[in-house]
């Protein structure tokens, strides 16, 4: 897996183990037949690292999250935590599944059951694998709250009674409540506030080097993803389309749908973008049931077959493949914001 | 459902005297269980507690009455001895209606109980099988739900027999299926909740799934719904029993009576109209009951119009618009009543736009400013109430038009962007009506002119200007597009000004970025001002020509948005300034945020909207609100304490916020 | 099966109404036959014996054998189904156990009185009860004329729970034996028609009244007709092109719901008032325990509930097109 090299990787043991995602596609049954929203994903998020990844809407993020966490089963693929493969055949073990791996949600007005206090949801999570005496549980509520920073005051109020932020920490406490060794985080500062949002995502990267889980948090705001992120994969209508070390973040990206992304982002401070003109896209995503021929992102491409002449692979041959890191048959340059030379060889794979 | 938001500690704690203000003090109305204090609600219980009475009470008092015939009185109209009159063996009819309050009333809430008790397993069973079967059952339920009930009704008790027992389980049967799909879509709604996923991903078992999650969830509507039913199977039963099928002579109830009062109604309606009162009588107590049950809980406050504030005093001299100017307000207002108090959303702001220009209005939600842009554009809902010290929009004092002068010059030279396109569009409507219609009403355009205007516009925001999009209706367009057509349909009338209300917070960043650089070109090519309105601080600084800063219903901080990123002097301002996640800042660097509870909305303090998330607080601040203070050409900051310049960037003051 | 699924994925996306309508008539085919099996399990299922039981007590045994076998009682099970099933592909609904005449003559001589009252009534419903919501939603809009709309809800819940049978029989007394403004019974012209009308017609117009407000009051709120106001187009514009639209979707569809309940709720006000439709046949065949004629009533009033749900099913359709397109 050449997909998150950066990361280290060790696998002893099941605590503090990450994850690894191998070939996981998942289908849904669409108005008018399947569609493949993840598409053959791989991916390896180290213990204590954090992979980012992005996307936008429609390009498959949740149905990922969820079918990692056995919300949705994958129809092909193999998900592991530790290397323990994901049990789909025992039902048994399928519901142990979570005390490996959790999920936090974007909405946080939906996230938490609208009847429970604070102090009912952290206990059902905390009381769900292990058992705690009514002493230990309360404890238990205690330490949570106070590691996503709530004072124990709110332990008897209703989510209703919370503000946005408030609710998201509570959410992020309840997942972390079974210690698991990976947490998904799907979205989790798209529906704060700015500076709450700053807060959370601070929060988070504290918690993780409190705490030692690997992290996979799925975003569309690549300045939220650079800021937590070891790693940052870029996915596209189902596939991820590029891996990059989030250091290397804007300039060292060679997709054109990542330079799009970035040049897209707005800057207070007049944008350090990747140098070169502000890329336009044309469109939108297309329809996930019947992706284009060829490379999924020549029709919008900025320097595809539309707008450069000569660029016919582009939209006969696939330039993706499992363990390419770019998948592009014209790349940009690593550290180069140029236009990639016209006619340049395909480099398009680590391979 | 949910309570409201602020915590209510809070606000007690710093507002201890003034509760429900500005309202006159009208009704006192405590927000649950008031229900039952309206007149309806005691009403419904006195009905209720009368028919519970009767029905115990009734057989005992009357019940030896009812039953003794009388051959000297027989078919009596109403006498003083008998109020009613008297049946073919000269019972008392009196008597005898009193008497079968129990027999008619035992039957239908035996029914209902039954059916509903099957339905809701059913229903249950659907939720928690899997697969096939879970389609077969719905499939199945669908099937019976395509008959009214009373006909399943009446062919089920035609099948059990004739008889009351008959007549209940037919009944039952008829009203399960009802159960059944009200159930699944209560269940199938709370499935799909994430606070479930969660507890899936918790492993929770399915038992526990269904008494924790499912159940408290799903246990109040349906109560609700039996109580309804209990009503119509009452009138569903007494028909029954009316049509021969239910209860038989010599046990009797108010359908049996009514259709024995039906047979003589042509010489003496009173035995007919008895009968029927008390079925109407006791069938409305309990949809009655349903409708109060159901208002209690949805807790549903009514918005009442708001006693406003009175408007402040008219300065003595009303200075004149400037003429470059396309809008100008001083001091706008906004009250609106929510449940029996009045919150003041907005209070006290100030803005005005040049020709062509583009201003940004940037605050986090509850801030006001969305309820200011609708203020400016007359969209207010309903009961809200703005006022200003001067508001001029295109060179008139918006104050001294009539309603028509004010109607006709937002016509024209006002548009407005909203923020979800998915909603903006009316669904039944083709995108040619839409885009049209304005101008065609305000212009008096004809309609192939309007259409060839429409294709300009729509070419100009990059849709090729095909006929075919015109004739599609907006749900088959992507996010995107709709959002093109709203601007397009909102440059279709040359406005002097347009209002975005956070176009595309709803939008991908590509599509984002699409879209701005739409609106910024319509501000060059016809000189629109722009009044743009976002939480999102860079978005606006990479767009607009001047910012405003708004905070607790307040503009805070108004300046040149090139200066915003290290020339901001209001701690609130450099506090968003700071949170800012770009792709230049630091990676490692936790930007100093103070959170806390967001600005009270009831608006009566005296103090600083900012107060309470503040860093560097002073005594004066808690009881004088700050006065806006020009500190540079084009930056006016409202604060007793603004913070220095010339904050070398990276190293923001605010890192005090942190202790 | 995913080829299968693909492949009709793709005839949706091609034709969503093709095969939209063909879902819908295999349903309703569906429907019919259970319907046909239900009339036929009927006069099997009835407990005692039904023959026996219309011909009375002391009839001879011989006349009761003769007749069950003329009802194909005697055969097995299956083998009645086919006969029963063949006779009615033929029109035969067999001969009334009482009177002896022939069930699909009576049927064929009152079903036209039924239908008219149904769809009589169905059109008053919709004639008041959506422009009066629409008018009350509009008037008490945003929590405006508290008292306007607690008068409403009172009224509309009492009448409501007013059923159609014991509204016929006040009717009855008070306007036509009271008053002899109307006939008391029987089919004699159009204004027998006025009583049973208005019998049938006005709890469900309450109900459906109240649902329109609802949908009014839903869709004023609702962000397009905002944006409608800031193009500020005229207030009748505003209400008949923007809102009435909208909030009919809805409500057209729990009025669809209404025609199949009229036509079953004619039975009771037929009895009321003595109408020559299949109702007071059906009600009058009951007591007399005539099986033949219940079974053939219930068989006819469910083929026309089911074709009245279908009928309804496709307006919709034709009024809002996105339906099509989510079902299939």
């Amino acid at each position: 897996m050449s997909a998150a090299g950066e990361v280290r990787r060790t696998h002893e043991g099941s605590r503090g183990a990450g994850l690894a995602l191998y070939d996981v596609t998942v289908r849904h049954h669409g108005p008018y037949g399947p569609i493949t929203a993840v598409d053959g994903v791989s991916l390896e998020v180290a213990p204590g690292g954090t992979v980012g990844l992005v996307g936008e809407s429609g390009s498959g993020k949740s149905t990922l999250a969820r079918a990692i966490v056995g919300l949705d089963r994958p129809s092909g693929g193999r998900i592991t935590v530790g290397g323990r493969e994901y049990p789909a055949r025992r039902a048994a073990e399928r519901r142990r599944w979570g005390r490996q791996v959790q999920l936090v949600f974007q909405d946080p007005d939906t996230a938490l059951d609208p009847r429970m206090t604070v102090r009912q949801s952290l206990a059902e999570a905390a009381g769900a694998f292990t058992r705690l005496d009514r002493r230990g549980r309360e404890r238990r509520i205690a330490q949570l709250l106070e590691l996503v920073g709530l004072d124990a005051g709110c332990a008897g109020r209703l989510p209703g009674q919370l503000s946005g932020g408030q609710r998201q920490r509570v959410a992020v406490a309840r997942a972390l409540a079974v210690d698991p060794a990976v947490l998904v985080a799907d979205e989790v500062t798209s529906a704060l506030d700015g500076s709450v949002r700053a807060a959370l995502l601070g929060m988070l990267r504290d918690l993780q080097r409190r705490m030692g889980f690997a992290m996979l948090f799925i975003s569309h705001d690549l300045a939220a993803v650079r800021r937590v992120s070891d790693t940052v994969a870029v996915m596209y209508l189902g596939r991820i389309v590029e891996t990059v070390p989030a250091d290397a973040l804007p300039d060292g990206t060679r997709h054109p749908y990542t330079r799009t992304l970035l040049s897209a982002v707005p800057s207070l401070h007049g944008g350090r973008r990747p140098a070169g003109e502000p890329l336009p896209l044309s469109g939108e995503a297309p329809d996930p049931a019947s992706p284009p021929t060829g490379c999924r992102f020549h029709p919008r491409c900025p320097v595809g077959p539309s707008r450069r002449p000569g660029r016919d692979v582009c939209a006969v041959q696939d330039p993706w493949h499992e363990s390419a890191r770019v998948a592009c048959h014209f790349p940009y340059p690593a550290g180069d914001g140029a236009d990639p030379a016209y006619g340049a060889r395909p480099d398009a794979d680590g391979a | 459902m949910a309570p409201s938001p602020s915590s209510p500690s809070s606000r007690s704690l710093r507002r201890p005297s003034r509760g429900g203000d500005g309202d006159g003090g009208s009704r006192p109305s405590r927000p649950s269980r008031s229900c039952w204090a309206t007149p309806m609600g005691v009403v419904v219980l006195a009905m209720l507690g009368s028919l519970a009475v009767l029905a115990v009470a009734g057989p005992l008092w009357w019940g030896h009455a009812a039953d003794r015939p009388d051959p000297s009185a027989v078919l009596q109209g109403p006498t003083g001895r008998h109020p009613l009159g008297t049946d073919h063996l000269g019972r008392d009819l009196l008597a005898r209606l009193l008497a079968s309050t129990w027999p008619s009333l035992l039957p239908a809430v035996a029914a209902t109980l039954l059916g509903a008790a099957a339905g809701i397993t059913l229903g249950a069973l659907t939720a928690v099988v899997g697969g096939r079967a879970r389609r077969l059952l719905g499939a199945f339920v669908n099937l019976l739900l395509a008959f009214p009930a009373l006909l399943i009704a009446m062919f089920f008790a035609a099948l059990f027999g004739a008889g009351a027992r008959g007549a209940v389980f037919a009944l039952a049967v008829a009203c399960a299926p009802g159960f059944a799909r009200l159930t699944q879509t209560l269940a199938a709604g709370v499935a799909g909740t994430d606070f479930m996923a969660a507890a899936r991903v918790l492993g929770l078992r399915r038992h526990r799934l269904l008494l924790r999650h499912v159940l408290p969830h799903v246990a109040e509507p349906l109560l609700l719904n039996v109580t309804v039913a209990v009503g119509s199977a009452l009138v569903a039963l007494s028909g029954l029993s009316f049509l021969g099928l239910g209860a038989q002579s010599p046990s009797y109830d108010w359908g049996l009576l009514l259709s024995q009062g039906l047979e003589r109604v042509y010489t003496e309606p009173l035995p007919a109209v008895a009968p029927g009162i008390a079925i109407v009588y006791a069938g409305v107590a309990f949809q009655l009951l349903g409708e109060v049950l159901a208002k209690t809980a949805t807790r549903h406050a009514a918005p009442r119009h708001a006693e406003g504030p009175a408007p402040p005093p008219a300065p003595a001299g009303r200075r004149p618009a400037s003429p470059d100017h396309v809008l100008e307000v001083e001091d706008l207002r906004v009250a609106l009543p929510a449940g029996d108090r009045t919150i003041r959303p907005v209070r006290g702001v100030s803005l005005a736009l040049r020709r062509g220009e583009m201003v940004g209005l940037v605050g986090e939600s509850g801030s006001g400013k969305s309820l200011t842009a609708l203020a400016l554009a007359d969209l207010l809902p309903d009961g809200a109430r703005a006022t200003w010290n001067a508001h001029w929009f295109l060179g008139a004092d918006v104050g001294s038009l009539t309603r028509g002068e004010r109607h006709r010059q937002l016509a024209t030279g006002m548009a407005m962007v909203f923020q979800n396109p998915a909603s903006a569009f009316n669904p039944a409507l083709r995108i040619e009506t839409q885009l049209t219609e304005a101008v065609r009403a305000h212009h008096g355009t004809p309609r192939d002119q309007a259409v060839e205007q429409a294709l300009v516009q729509l070419r100009r925001v990059a849709l090729p200007g095909e006929r075919r999009l015109l004739r599609s209706r907006p749900f088959q367009l992507s996010g995107g597009q709709r959002q093109r057509v709203a601007i397009a349909a909102a440059s279709m009338l040359r406005p002097d000004l347009v209002i975005a209300d956070e176009p595309t917070t709803a939008l991908d960043v590509t599509v984002q970025r699409q879209i701005m650089d739409l609106l910024r070109r319509l501000r060059r090519d016809d000189a629109t001002a722009i009044l743009f309105i976002s939480h999102d601080i860079a978005l606006v600084a990479d767009t607009c020509d001047r910012v405003l800063v708004m905070y607790g219903g307040t503009i805070v901080e108004s300046l040149p948005a090139r200066r915003l990123a290290d020339g901001a002097r209001h701690p609130y301002t450099r506090m968003l300034v700071a949170s800012v996640l770009d792709l230049t800042a630091e990676r490692d660097g936790t930007p100093p945020t103070v959170e806390g509870p967001p600005p009270d909305a009831v608006g009566t303090d005296p103090g600083c909207p900012f107060l309470d998330r503040c860093p560097q607080r002073l005594d004066r601040c808690a009881v004088e609100g700050p006065v806006p203070t020009l500190l540079a050409p084009g930056h006016e900051v409202a604060c007793w304490r603004p913070l220095p310049l010339a904050a070398p960037p990276g190293q923001p003051e605010t890192e005090e916020a942190e202790t | 099966m995913p080829t299968l699924s693909a492949r009709f994925g793709d005839l949706a996306r091609r034709h969503p109404w093709a095969v939209f309508c063909g879902r819908r008539a295999v349903r309703l085919t569906v429907l019919l036959l259970l319907v046909v099996t239900a009339s036929f399990a009927m006069i099997r299922l009835v407990p005692g014996d039904p023959v026996r039981a219309a011909l009375g007590v002391d009839a001879p045994p011989d006349l009761v054998a003769a007749k069950r076998r003329e009802l194909g009682l005697d055969r097995e099970l299956t083998a009645q189904y086919w006969w029963y099933l063949r006779r009615l592909a033929h029109g035969d609904l067999g001969v009334s156990l009482v009177t002896g005449e022939p069930v699909a003559e009576l049927i064929r001589s009152r079903l036209p009185a039924t239908l008219r009252l149904a769809v009589l009534a169905f059109a008053c419903v919709l004639t008041v009860a959506i422009p009066g919501g629409m008018l009350a939603g509009v008037l008490t809009r945003g929590g405006r004329r508290p008292r306007t709309e607690l008068t409403l809800t009172a009224t509309t819940s009492v009448v409501a729970g007013v059923p159609d049978f014991v509204l016929a029989a006040g009717l009855t007394a008070g306007l036509a034996v009271g008053l002899r403004a109307f006939p008391v019974a029987g089919d004699l012209g159009p204004q027998s028609y006025v009583l049973p009308v208005l019998a049938l017609a006005l709890a469900p117009t309450a109900v459906l009244l109240r649902i329109v407000r609802v949908e009014t009051l839903r869709v004023l709120t609702a962000d397009h007709v905002r944006a409608a106001r800031a193009k500020r187009l005229p207030a009748a514009t505003l209400y008949l092109r923007h809102v009435a639209p909208n909030a009919l979707t809805a409500s057209l569809t729990i009025a669809g719901s209404l025609l199949p309940a009229l036509i079953a709720g004619t039975v009771l006000v037929e009895k009321v008032f003595a109408w020559p439709g299949i109702g007071s046949a059906m009600a009058q065949s009951v007591v007399a325990q005539d099986y033949a004629v219940v079974e053939a009533s219930v068989l006819v009033l469910g083929s026309a509930v089911l074709v009245a749900n279908f009928l309804v099913d496709l307006a919709l359709a034709l009024l809002d097109p996105r339906s099509v397109i989510r079902e299939t």
